[in-house]
């Protein structure tokens, strides 16, 4: 960012104000009414998912493995927390889940989830464990690119193939539901629905601030290099597998730790969070945000949930995936570098005109030069003004 | 992020005031998958329903007030089925919901609309082992279709019984109702097939064989089912969904089986199913539903006539025209309508608590697949027709159940003699 100390400087501004709104401001207003219950409960389900974006972008932005099985990662983090929940529900018996498969008692590997540090602990833990052996033996073999991206894509289906299984006794093609408490608050109080969402907002900024440092440093130096030659890299005498394995094993956890603070907000979780179509869509929003910027990957997050959950009823029901996937062709074919591009492209186009009309005292569109760094720094000057 | 919340905030404020209701309209919530993988059967309750609405309003409407529709597509999404639940009761304040097909999307839905009082009519076959306050299930409970399927069966002299199903909960939940059914019949272990898991103390948790969605590779499976008939009397109870059907059907023809031999009744296979399988493959098998299309009375002659004379005139965006069929669950939701309207009329309100008071008194519509009756427990009395599959994808009619009275709670209900 020192290369455009001007653009940072508007930058940062934004961002926190950007985060005090998000944190402070949105649950203030719901709770003198002026935002709805409904309409926080939305956005506190568009930030899980844009936590999950930076995840992605982390990976494909910065580090260019393009993971395809992120929404594993996301709803094994669901699954943690809804196994706490579902020993939360309480009153006699077991829940149909399963008394449906003929279970009057609770399989062993439920009790410890009864206490909420050890369900976290294994938000943590499982995603991150999966994430470190998969990774390990598919970075070691130097699995990478489209392979890479197959390959998670496999992991993510096979998975939701085993959880669909009613022998597993998660809940099969149902899932779970119907949960009343965490942490002795009633899932169904505003209150509650209000701190969860202080909470989702409170980890998206801590996500941001942790990408935006890590990416800044050093390390993340030897990531964007990794993303453009490898090779190079490899030959500098650095160990390319362990830097990309370190990285694939934080943005499971993130994925993870979204996937955990989703559940308790939408009030289910099943098998189909983690189809491969899923995983994908969550590629579709950090490409539309603009990779490589991590707030692009939120912008993208939100804006597709947001027009997903204002079209899908009333006069547009019947044709609104029409208007999605238009929205995405046109990006595609006319934002190459998605929402976080627009002021660079506005900027490109005035300095086109103005040099057409009087050639001299403009200065050159700053994205002229042919590296994407150079346009990701020129574009990220303008997160929030655009967005 | 500024400018777009508050774009967004704004949208919704002129969205809502744009439908600022009048005060001779009642809002009705329609919420079933029009995209995704269930748009394909979910689609045709949204125009059954929607028609169901403009026969009444045309009627007079309920309570002199004219039915609103507001459609909500749940993208065979199940956390969106939750938000747009939430939607239709906060925002839309709905006075009722008709929605939902799988259990899984039920069961998304069901605490929002305990937690905000809403109400919800349910109208596709399930499993059971429900009753929620906000909901009445105009669904087919289990004793409403597999139990008297078995009973035919047992009728036409067949002893061995081959269970199979996707694997989810509505299959695997029936098929162990039917066991404990064919045992209380007095049908020993031994001549029902597809396997048995037990748990640690030899309980039987799991009858049947189970594939999971999208499976293709029924070989093995046909070829121990081959096996199982081979002693003759025998027939298939299949809970397959969907797709499988196909290579299902197709290995059992190559296999040398057929109706005649070891005849295969599925639940999950109705007429508009057909518009997607090949019937031809499936002649002669069986279907066990509360309503055919092929059913003959009045009602039911009416029912078809006006709603494909409805669909020719229909502007409904995208809306199929042609070779529409009309089957149990899109019965389901028109009777749900009839009997919301008369619970309406009889409780005098809208009221979710009233609605409901007046539904469990015992409502009565004579339906196009017969009367049905509401009960106490939020399910349906109703007729249950046991029919043969003909070529153009159409049920001939072999035999009627009179008054089966729903009941969602049926396991250890079956005592083995």
């Amino acid at each position: 960012m020192n290369k455009q100390p001007l653009t940072s400087r508007v930058q940062f501004p934004l961002l926190i104000f950007s985060a005090v709104f998000l944190v402070v401001i949105m649950p203030v207003l719901n709770a003198y009414g002026c935002i709805s219950d409904f309409t926080l409960g939305n956005w506190g389900k568009y930030l899980c998912y844009g936590i999950l974006a930076i995840s992605i972008d982390l990976l494909w932005g910065y580090t260019g493995l393009l993971c395809l099985g992120q929404a594993l990662f996301f709803t094994l983090g669901g699954y943690m927390m809804g196994m706490h929940l579902m020993r939360m529900i309480g009153g006699t018996g077991v829940p149909t889940f399963l008394s449906m498969v003929g279970r009057q008692e609770w399989p062993s590997f439920f009790m410890p989830f009864t206490s909420f540090p050890f369900a976290m602990l294994m938000v943590i833990l499982v995603p991150g464990l999966l994430a470190l052996v998969f990774g390990y033996l598919a970075f070691r073999s130097r699995i990478k690119g489209v392979y890479f991206s197959i390959l998670t894509q496999a992991l993510t289906y096979g998975a939701a193939l085993l959880f669909f299984r009613n022998e597993l006794l998660m809940g099969g093609n149902n899932g779970f539901t119907d949960f009343r408490m965490l942490l002795g608050y009633s899932l169904r109080d505003v209150s509650t629905k209000r701190g969860l969402y202080v909470v989702t907002a409170m980890l998206l900024v801590a996500v941001v601030a942790g990408c935006k440092w890590l990416t800044n440093s050093r390390f993340g130096l030897i990531q964007r290099a990794i993303r453009d030659s490898e090779n190079r890299v490899l030959f500098s005498g650095y160990a390319t597998a362990n830097f990309k394995l370190f990285i694939f094993v934080i943005s499971a956890i993130i994925a993870s730790l979204a996937g955990a603070l989703f559940v308790p907000q939408v009030g289910i979780i099943n098998p189909s969070e983690m189809e491969t179509g899923k995983s994908l869509e969550a590629v579709v929003w950090v490409a539309l945000g603009g990779r490589g910027t991590i707030v692009g990957p939120i912008a993208g997050a939100i804006s597709v949930n947001a027009l997903k959950s204002w079209a899908s009823s009333g006069s547009t029901a019947d044709f609104w995936p029409l208007m999605l996937g238009g929205s995405f062709v046109l990006v595609v074919l006319f934002m190459p570098k998605g929402i976080m591009g627009i002021p660079g492209q506005i900027g490109d186009l005035i300095a086109k005109f103005s040099r057409k009309t009087a050639s001299s005292d403009a200065p050159p569109p700053a994205s002229a030069d042919t590296s994407q760094e150079a346009e990701i720094l020129s574009s990220t000057a303008s997160p929030a003004s655009d967005s | 992020m500024i400018p777009r919340i508050l774009s967004s905030a704004l949208a919704a404020v002129t969205l809502t005031s744009a439908f600022a209701r009048a005060e001779d309209t009642v809002k009705v919530g329609v919420l079933h998958s029009l995209s995704g993988t269930m748009a394909i059967s979910e689609t045709s309750l949204r125009d059954v329903l929607l028609f169901t609405f403009d026969e009444i309003n045309a009627a007079g409407g309920v309570m002199g007030k004219k039915i609103e529709p507001v459609v909500a597509d749940g993208a065979s999404n199940w956390p969106l089925f939750a938000e747009k639940a939430k939607q239709l009761l906060d925002q839309d304040k709905v006075a009722v919901t008709f929605g939902c097909w799988t259990s899984v999307s039920r069961k998304s839905v069901l605490p929002v609309f305990e937690e905000k009082k809403g109400l919800l009519f349910y109208p596709v076959q399930y499993e059971g082992e429900e009753m929620s306050p906000n909901i009445f299930y105009t669904a087919e409970a289990v004793n409403q279709q597999a139990t008297p399927a078995v009973d035919y069966l047992l009728e036409e002299g067949k002893k061995k019984f081959y269970l199979i199903g996707s694997d989810y909960v509505y299959p695997q939940t029936t098929n162990l109702i039917l066991l404990e059914y064919l045992l209380s019949k007095g049908v020993p272990l031994a001549n029902i097939g597809g396997g048995f898991s037990k748990d640690a103390d030899g309980k039987i948790i799991s009858a049947g064989k189970y594939t999971p969605f999208g499976h293709t590779d029924y070989q093995q499976i046909v070829a121990e089912i081959k096996q199982f008939a081979a002693s003759g009397n025998a027939c298939i109870i299949s809970t397959l969904n969907g797709d499988t059907n196909v290579p299902f059907f197709k290995e059992y023809a190559a296999a040398g089986l057929d109706a005649e031999s070891c005849p295969v009744v599925s639940f999950s296979v109705s007429e508009d199913e057909f518009r997607g399988l090949p019937a031809k493959q499936l002649v002669g098998q069986l279907g066990c539903w509360t309503y055919f299309q092929s059913i003959k009375s009045p009602a039911n002659a009416k029912f078809i006539k006006n709603f494909q004379a409805w669909l020719k005139k229909s502007d409904v965006p995208g809306i199929v025209k042609e070779g529409r069929v009309t089957c149990s669950p899109m019965v389901l939701s028109y009777d749900g309508v009839y009997l919301w309207k008369a619970a309406v009329e009889k409780a005098k309100s809208f009221d979710v608590d009233k609605v409901m008071a007046a539904l469990q008194s015992g409502i009565s519509f004579d339906g196009p697949g017969g009367k049905v009756t509401s009960q106490k427990n939020h399910h349906l009395t109703k007729n249950v027709f046991i029919g043969e599959t003909k070529a153009d994808g159409q049920f001939k009619i072999l035999k009627e159940f009179k008054d089966v009275v729903g009941e969602p709670f049926l396991k250890g209900t079956y005592k083995a003699k």
